[in-house]
């Protein structure tokens, strides 16, 4: 008897490989949403964690499910979680700091405690279980997952439905309420207010910021503004973008100033043709 | 194999997603563990209605994801005015509830 329950749970080859392919990939993508340090590369992790489980979802006998894990979640949910990192800045990522002394060793102690309390669980009481399965004479049968799921919902389940309407209605006015921002009401300032504030030291300085490109012979945001002495003017740096180092610039610094070699009669750019 | 595998997966992938939330400071990297968690939970109720044979699993699975959306929409916006305010997207500057 046992053996015969056990002959019943076991799973074809096909889903079998496709476990084992797509189990250790989803894994794999959780622990790599864990340990990366860029808050970007978390969520591609996780969208890749997330595809695997809709594609196991597929592999057992839940197509609609599975569709719906790769729409709605890789499809709308992480991309929103890509413009909220987008909207906070690349640069939001971890700090390296631990406030609470040895948080992530307990971290960890509790991490493998819990696994081994599911784990252990599962497997023991899970060990001998009957697989009665989705196939096409029981739950799936006849009109297939999808029209199946749909009679269930709006039979049994229609009042939680219902709720999830009312539930997702609060959500999108919940959301615009905490994201929308009054500027009418802060008090826009005038050109000369600002202007006086400016020079009352209200801003760290009075002009703006130099952009780049300014007295340097680019206007690319990567190349830095050069000061009239020629050297780099450092509050023009990009703190995202890696600026071009300023030995990079010498020869065009020089050909501006005139100092450089002279350009042949027939070149096109000065110093250019020298340089080969 | 037997389909208990699915649930091992299922617990390990919740197990990562708790330590991710005890261990990450970035609020948003913690939501995104907070998803992982629900997404595991997802995989054991697909795994049992496989195993018994009907289809309440799945549409418990159904409910947590419409949950798990409102969710994210909600905590998302809370996240960016907390980040309008405070200039910081860590869970460890947060200190206050107002201001």
């Amino acid at each position: 008897m046992l053996l015969a329950q056990q002959g019943a749970a076991t799973v074809s080859t096909g889903e079998a490989v496709s476990f084992w392919v797509l189990g250790p990939l989803a894994l794999a993508g959780a622990l790599g949403m864990i340990f990366a340090r860029n808050a970007v590369h978390s969520a591609l992790f996780l969208v890749m964690t997330m595809l695997s489980l809709g594609c196991i979802y597929m592999v057992q006998q839940a197509p609609f499910l599975g569709f719906v894990q790769i729409i709605v979640y890789t499809g709308a949910i992480m991309m929103l979680f890509l413009f909220v990192l987008m909207l906070v800045g690349r640069d939001a990522s971890d700090s390296v700091v631990e406030v609470l002394r040895g948080q992530r060793l307990w971290a960890g102690v509790l991490g493998v405690g819990l696994a081994v309390l599911i784990t252990g669980a599962v497997a023991r009481s899970l060990i001998d279980v009957t697989d009665q399965g989705l196939a096409a004479d029981t739950a799936n049968g006849g009109r297939g997952n999808v029209a199946n799921i749909g009679q269930l919902i709006f039979s049994d389940y229609l009042f939680p439905f219902e709720l999830t309407s009312a539930l997702l209605i609060t959500a999108a006015v919940g959301a615009m309420v905490l994201g929308y921002v009054n500027r009418e009401q802060r008090g826009r300032r005038t050109q000369k207010e600002l202007v006086e504030a400016r020079f009352r030291g209200e801003h760290d300085r009075p002009s703006p910021l130099p952009g780049p490109g300014v007295f340097a012979t680019a206007n690319s945001v990567a190349t830095p503004a050069l000061l009239p002495d020629g050297s780099v003017a450092p509050e023009s740096l990009s703190r995202l973008i890696e600026s071009t180092t300023a030995d990079k610039l010498a020869a065009e610094r020089e050909s501006v100033a005139g100092t450089g070699p002279a350009a042949g009669t027939r070149a096109l750019a000065p110093g250019k043709e020298e340089s080969r | 194999m037997t389909p208990t595998y699915y649930l091992l997966l299922s617990a390990l992938l919740f197990t990562i997603g708790a330590v991710g939330v005890l261990v990450r400071r970035n609020a948003i990297v913690v939501f995104m563990c907070v998803e992982l968690m629900l997404n595991a939970v997802n995989l054991s109720l697909v795994t049992f209605a496989r195993l018994n044979g009907d289809l309440h699993g799945q549409v418990m699975g159904f409910f947590v994801m419409v949950v798990a959306a409102a969710e994210v929409v909600v905590g998302l916006a809370i996240i960016l005015s907390i980040f309008r305010t405070r200039r910081t997207a860590s869970v460890d500057d947060s200190n206050l509830l107002k201001y």
